[in-house]
């Protein structure tokens, strides 16, 4: 079964070599919500099956308005070179100046390219089956540069910012990735007949890199129309990539099609740096602290990171055990229809480890 | 002796491709119903004025100021004629600040998706769509996206309005004011405020991407959603892609001084135009969402009955909804249908 053996090489990066015998120091940050307590189930799953992996913590508060904490998370993952971690809350009753951390951490480091896996799982009832769909989002320009001011009182400008070398470099990684990965098709999603010179630009040099593929089809959908396909037809879409903003409403709309936010990975991925994360990035404080939210994407967004690691029969033994236990309706979460709690769930997936015979330690 | 209502004149522009035949398809349902409506047909094709700036013909106008109210087929999109969307002049001649889409199941039009039953109300006038662009250096573009605290509140106010005098009982601001601090900020806070007058409506937030997640694995959760240009943009296209796409979504456009256009929101379909073969449901239910707006509730359910009963019959069924009748037929068979409702 190929969806058991996937990983995810990139060629483009170097992970940082191991240290001191062959473990790898990480950056965790636990971050807000249920970022805590999925986190420390990785950390559990990982001890148990002796992935050689130490976790760097570093808090960040939510809470305050100096950017210190933040900042220490950036040296820690530019000492580390990975990172794993929650959602960072943005309080919006915090003035604006305070930005969000989340994308502070995304600029600073320069992880340009977001990427998301969006596969319909065997065990997960949904409405539609069969999606395989690449999603390859801009993550550090567009809508997110939080550029803002109040030019007259009661009238604001927020300034979307697209670059031909940003664009030129995400469209690279879509198709160097579509190539890599065998994939025939890349999509370009944008609304270029309202903003034609912003995402005329970002068009164009999607059309500029495609033309060094000739074995990729490219072509391109207005965001509105995309979302109406994907709602009624998603089995089309096979790589789409996209600036910032589109990017966030079709990695979600695409979560919801598969099953929701408990499920997706995601990873943010630049010339240097890697971070690990769910997808849809939700810090979920309505379920924090219950013991009923979902582990998987968490858990394969570590896998991902043991990848990135190059410690792949690792990566193969967690996710194959996620994804055997995924089968076992009995035992799904609220947030795919189940009444199965976190606890359970992790359980069951570090049983699974343990029966394929690989060393583990006492549980 | 019956209550005679008195006629209402409203103005009708029948677009292009497939609009005239499905305007003709509404104009027959409609006397059928004998719904108290004159229709004045009107053209909106661009003109050049006096100071050579484009505008929508004088006498369009001029029945628009008069009627308040109009009914807009499929307009074709200008490629090399040189003037601007005329969608776009409309918005902009008559300040169509509000665009509502009620997105509901449509019962017998299968989709992965039943009990649909949300409205979108989107800022139709500013935001992303300010239209403001500038390359700063070679190969660095800025959009400019524009939120005015004016804007927001009177969209606000709108959604507000309508939710209470639409039976509703929730209003949900969409935005991004996590990412876009100040803009989304501010379009935030004058919903908040605007909520504090309708406590008898429910006001709640949530992120877009939220909304997104959360509306393709359950859409019952929503009721009434506001938010800025191009969420709404994007939103109430994913919308109508529960229900079945824009050949059976309504649309209405509500401008300032009362005015009100209502729409289909397809496309004119030159490859099957004259060819009595459309599928009129969309114009037929924005026309029923003006009866409604005009204090005419019988007759828009009426009328919305019949053909919703008609596509949950799938006998005569137009060929986008899987059947194979003709336009005429389908329009007929509803015809029928308010006949035997009387």
């Amino acid at each position: 079964n190929s969806l058991l053996l996937i990983t995810y090489k990139m060629p483009l990066l170097q992970p940082p070599p191991a240290k001191y015998g062959g473990r790898h120091t990480v950056t965790l940050i636990p971050g807000d919500g249920i970022g805590p307590e999925l986190l420390n189930h990785v950390r559990e799953v990982f001890r148990f099956s002796c992935v050689p992996v130490d976790f760097e913590v570093v808090h960040v508060n939510s809470a305050v308005e100096t950017e210190d904490d933040i900042n220490n998370a950036i040296t820690a993952i530019r000492r580390n070179g990975v990172a794993l971690k929650g959602n960072i809350e943005t309080k919006h009753t915090m003035a604006p100046s305070v930005k969000s951390r989340n994308n502070l951490l995304r600029t600073s480091l320069d992880l340009y390219a977001n990427v998301m896996h969006c596969q319909s799982l065997p065990g997960v009832q949904t409405r539609h089956k069969n999606i395989d769909i690449m999603i390859i989002r801009e993550n550090t320009e567009g809508e997110y540069s939080s550029l803002e001011h109040e030019s007259v009182s009661g009238v604001v400008e927020s300034l979307k910012i697209i670059t031909r070398n940003n664009s030129l470099r995400i469209a690279d990684y879509a198709f160097k990735l579509a190539r890599e990965k065998g994939r025939r098709r890349v999509t370009a999603v944008h609304k270029a007949n309202i903003m034609k010179l912003g995402d005329g630009l970002f068009l164009q040099c999607c059309r500029e890199v495609a033309s060094g593929y000739p074995d990729i089809t490219f072509d391109s959908m207005i965001v509105d129309n995309t979302t109406m396909q994907l709602v009624s037809k998603p089995q089309q879409f096979d790589v789409m990539v996209m600036p910032n903003l589109y990017g966030n409403v079709v990695s979600n709309v695409c979560a919801g099609l598969v099953g929701g936010p408990g499920l997706v990975p995601g990873a943010n991925y630049g010339h240097v740096y890697a971070v690990f994360e769910t997808a849809t990035r939700n810090t979920g404080k309505s379920i924090a602290n219950r013991n009923i939210a979902n582990p998987t994407a968490m858990l394969l967004a570590s896998c991902m990171m043991l990848d990135h690691l190059k410690l792949y029969d690792h990566a193969s033994s967690i996710r194959n055990a996620i994804l055997n236990t995924m089968n076992e309706t009995r035992l799904h979460t609220a947030d795919i229809g189940g009444q199965g709690t976190t606890s359970e769930v992790v359980q069951t997936i570090m049983r699974f480890i343990q029966s394929k015979g690989q060393l583990t330690s006492e549980y | 002796n019956r209550f005679q209502l008195e006629m209402q004149t409203v103005t009708l522009i029948p677009g292009d491709g497939i609009g005239p035949e499905i305007s003709s398809a509404v104009m027959k349902i409609f006397e059928t119903a004998k719904a108290p409506i004159r229709w004045e047909e009107r053209n909106v094709t661009a003109i050049k004025g006096p100071g050579g700036r484009w505008m929508i013909p004088p006498d369009a106008k001029e029945s628009m100021d008069k009627s308040k109210i109009g009914l807009k087929g499929p307009l074709k999109t200008p490629i090399a004629a040189g003037h601007p969307s005329m969608n776009l002049l409309l918005r902009k001649t008559f300040d169509l600040y509000a665009n509502v889409r009620p997105c509901i199941s449509i019962e017998g039009y299968k989709t992965p998706y039943t009990d649909v039953n949300l409205v979108t109300i989107r800022e139709n006038t500013e935001g992303e769509y300010s239209g403001i662009e500038h390359v700063i250096v070679d190969g660095v573009v800025q959009s400019i996206k524009l939120i005015t605290e004016d804007a927001s509140r009177r969209i606000a106010e709108y959604a507000f309005e309508y939710a209470r005098n639409n039976q509703r009982n929730s209003v949900t601001a969409v935005h991004k004011a996590n990412i876009m601090r100040m803009s989304d900020g501010l379009f935030l806070r004058k919903c908040r405020e605007v909520a504090e007058n309708y406590k008898d409506i429910k006001f709640t937030e949530m992120y877009l991407d939220t909304v997104c997640l959360n509306m393709v694995q359950d859409p019952t959760q929503f009721d009434v959603l506001v938010m800025p240009n191009l969420y709404g943009d994007i939103l109430s296209d994913l919308c109508a892609g529960l229900i079945g796409g824009l050949g059976v979504t309504p649309s209405g456009n509500i401008g300032a001084n009362g005015v009100a256009i209502f729409e289909s929101v397809h496309g004119t379909a030159p490859d099957i135009a004259g060819l009595d073969l459309a599928n009129p449901t969309a114009l037929l239910l924005s026309a029923v969402m003006m009866l409604r707006h005009m204090g005419l509730h019988d007759y828009g359910n009426k009328i919305q009955t019949a053909c919703f009963d008609t596509i949950r019959d799938k006998k005569v069924l137009t060929k986008d909804l899987g059947g194979n009748s003709k336009c005429s037929e389908f329009t007929a068979d509803i015809c029928r249908r308010i006949q035997d409702l009387d």
